[in-house]
C-alpha cells in the first residue's frame, strides 16, 4: 500500500503526457499545476460551481471531482483546446458575439459544458437550455447572455445537413 | 492537496475490490462516480486510507429486468438512468424522478448506487429505492447479502452498509400495468437538492384507490413511506377531502429540521403540497383494473 507518486498518461488536447501524481492530487490540480493548463478554474473545489468542468473522454466532468489517477489513459479535452485568442471556437466566438462574459472566471467551465451539449445532447427550447447550464454559475451576467449565446449555437447546429 | 493522502486501487473486478477493501482493515472506500464522495473528501470529512475505484469493471453497468425486479448495477450513471428504455417502462416514476437529479455534468458520472450508499436525506434515487421496496446487493470478501432497504438506511449519510462491502447492484420493483404514479419536487435551483419531494403510487378499483404508497425526502433523516397518509387513502374514493386528510396525515407524521434554505414549517408545508400533486397525478394516471 503507498500514497507515493505514480506515472500515469493521459492524451490533454490531443498531446500525450506522462505525468507523476499522488494519488490524491484533482485532475484540476494536475492540469493548472503540473501541465500549466490554468485555463480549467478552480472555484469551489466540490463540483458546485462547474469552473473547473472539463471534457474526459467526450463526457463533460468535474475535474476537482475526479483524481488525475483517475484520468490515466483518459483522453481530456480543456478550454486551451477549443481555440486560441487568433482564432476562436465555435462556443467561444458565440460568447465574444453576445457578451457572454464580464470577468470570464466561470467561462472555461461553461465552455466545455456547451461543448457537451452540441456533441451530446440536444435542448430545443430555452428551458431546456437553461436547464442544460445549470451545474454552472456566473456572477456577473445574469445569464441571459450565455443563454443567448447557446440558442445561437443550438440554432446553428441545427441548420448544418 | 485538498484531500488526505491515500493509496489508490483501480480493481479489475469485483473479487480484486472486496479483496483490496478486507485488507484496509476497515479504513476504505470505493469510489465509483465519485460525485458525492470526492465532495467529503476534498473538506476532509472523509479520509479514507485505500481508495477503490470500480470503474474499470466491465459488467457493473446493465439494467436488467427479472420478472416483477429492475436490477441496477453499480455502474449505472444517472444520464443512463435518465434513458434506460426497461426503466421508462417498468418505473416510469425513476424516470420522472430522474429529470430532478443533479446537473448534466454530475449525471454524467454519479450512479443510482452511489446515490443510495451515500444516504443523503434530501436524494431522489434513495426515496425511490424507499418506494419501490428496493434491496441492496452487498459483496465483500466474506460472501453476498441482499439487505432490504427498510435495514439499510440507518440516518442521515449513513447505512448499515459494513466497511469491507461493496454495493455490486440494487434491485427495485417494477411498477405494474395500470398503476399511476407521481412525483414533485421543489429546489432552490433546478438539480440541486430538494427542499421536499414526494412521491405517490396507486391502482384504481372499482373508482377506489387500491395499493396505494407515499414517500416523501427532505423532510427527515431519511426518504421513509408515510403509513398514516397511506392510510387516508386506501380503499376510498379521490376526492379533494380525502386528498386533504392524506396531506393533513402527512404534515402531522413529519419532523422536518431547519437551515438556512427553509425553515421546519414551510418544508412541511412544502412537503403536504407536493404529496399532494403526487397523489393527483398517480390517481390520473392509474388505469381502471378491468375485471377478468
Amino acid at each position: 500500500m503507498t500514497t507515493a507518486k505514480r506515472e500515469i498518461s493521459v492524451i490533454v488536447n490531443g498531446l500525450r503526457h506522462s505525468v507523476l501524481v499522488e494519488p490524491r492530487m484533482l485532475l484540476s490540480d494536475m492540469l493548472r499545476q503540473e501541465l500549466g493548463l490554468t485555463g480549467t478554474h478552480v472555484g469551489c473545489e466540490h463540483g458546485v460551481c462547474g469552473a473547473c468542468t472539463i471534457l474526459l473522454n467526450g463526457r463533460s466532468a468535474r475535474s476537482c471531482l475526479t483524481l488525475a489517477v483517475q484520468a490515466d489513459n483518459a483522453e481530456i479535452e480543456t478550454v486551451e483546446g477549443q481555440g486560441t485568442i487568433e482564432d476562436l471556437g465555435r462556443a467561444q466566438r458565440a460568447f465574444r458575439d453576445h457578451h457572454g462574459l464580464q470577468c470570464g472566471f466561470c467561462t472555461p467551465g461553461f465552455i466545455m459544458t456547451i461543448t457537451d451539449i452540441l456533441r451530446n445532447h440536444a435542448p430545443s427550447s430555452d428551458d431546456e437550455i437553461r436547464e442544460a447550464l445549470s451545474g454552472n454559475i456566473c456572477r456577473c451576467t445574469g445569464y441571459e447572455h450565455i443563454v443567448d449565446a447557446v440558442r445561437e449555437l443550438v440554432r446553428e447546429k441545427e441548420a448544418r445537413p | 492537496m485538498k484531500p488526505a493522502a491515500f493509496d489508490y486501487v483501480r480493481a479489475e473486478s469485483v473479487a480484486h475490490a472486496v479483496d483490496t477493501l478486507a485488507g484496509a482493515g476497515g479504513d476504505g472506500k470505493i469510489i465509483a462516480g465519485g460525485q458525492s464522495l470526492m465532495p467529503m473528501m476534498n473538506f476532509r470529512l472523509v479520509k479514507p486510507s485505500v481508495l477503490v475505484d470500480i470503474n474499470a469493471i466491465a459488467g457493473l453497468d446493465r439494467v436488467e429486468r427479472d420478472d416483477s425486479r429492475l436490477r441496477i448495477g453499480a455502474l449505472v450513471r444517472h444520464f443512463m438512468t435518465a434513458r434506460d428504455p426497461i426503466i421508462a417502462r417498468h418505473a416510469p416514476v425513476v424516470s420522472e424522478a430522474m429529470k430532478h437529479v443533479a446537473h448534466l455534468t454530475v449525471r454524467n458520472r454519479g450512479t443510482f448506487c452511489g446515490s443510495v450508499c451515500h444516504a443523503d436525506p434530501a436524494a431522489e434515487m434513495p426515496m425511490m429505492t424507499v418506494l419501490l421496496d428496493g434491496r441492496i446487493h452487498a459483496v465483500s470478501s466474506r460472501g453476498t447479502r441482499t439487505i432490504p432497504v427498510l435495514d439499510f438506511f440507518a440516518g442521515s449519510l449513513v447505512t448499515t452498509l459494513e466497511p469491507d462491502e461493496l454495493v455490486a447492484a440494487i434491485d427495485l420493483a417494477t411498477i405494474p400495468e395500470g398503476m399511476g404514479y407521481g412525483f414533485h419536487e421543489f429546489a432552490r435551483r433546478h438539480g440541486d437538492y430538494a427542499l421536499a419531494a414526494a412521491a405517490a403510487l396507486m391502482r384504481r378499483e372499482d373508482g377506489r384507490v387500491k395499493d396505494i404508497r407515499i414517500a416523501v425526502m427532505g423532510v427527515g433523516e431519511m426518504p421513509s413511506r408515510i403509513a398514516a397518509a397511506e392510510d387516508q387513502l386506501e380503499g376510498t374514493e379521490l376526492t379533494d377531502k380525502a386528498v386533504g386528510r392524506a396531506v393533513a396525515a402527512l404534515r402531522a407524521a413529519i419532523s422536518p429540521g431547519s437551515d438556512l434554505n427553509a425553515s421546519a414549517d414551510y418544508r412541511r408545508h412544502l412537503a403536504g403540497a407536493l404529496a399532494g400533486r403526487a397523489i393527483r397525478d398517480a390517481w390520473s394516471r392509474a388505469k381502471e383494473a378491468v375485471p377478468a
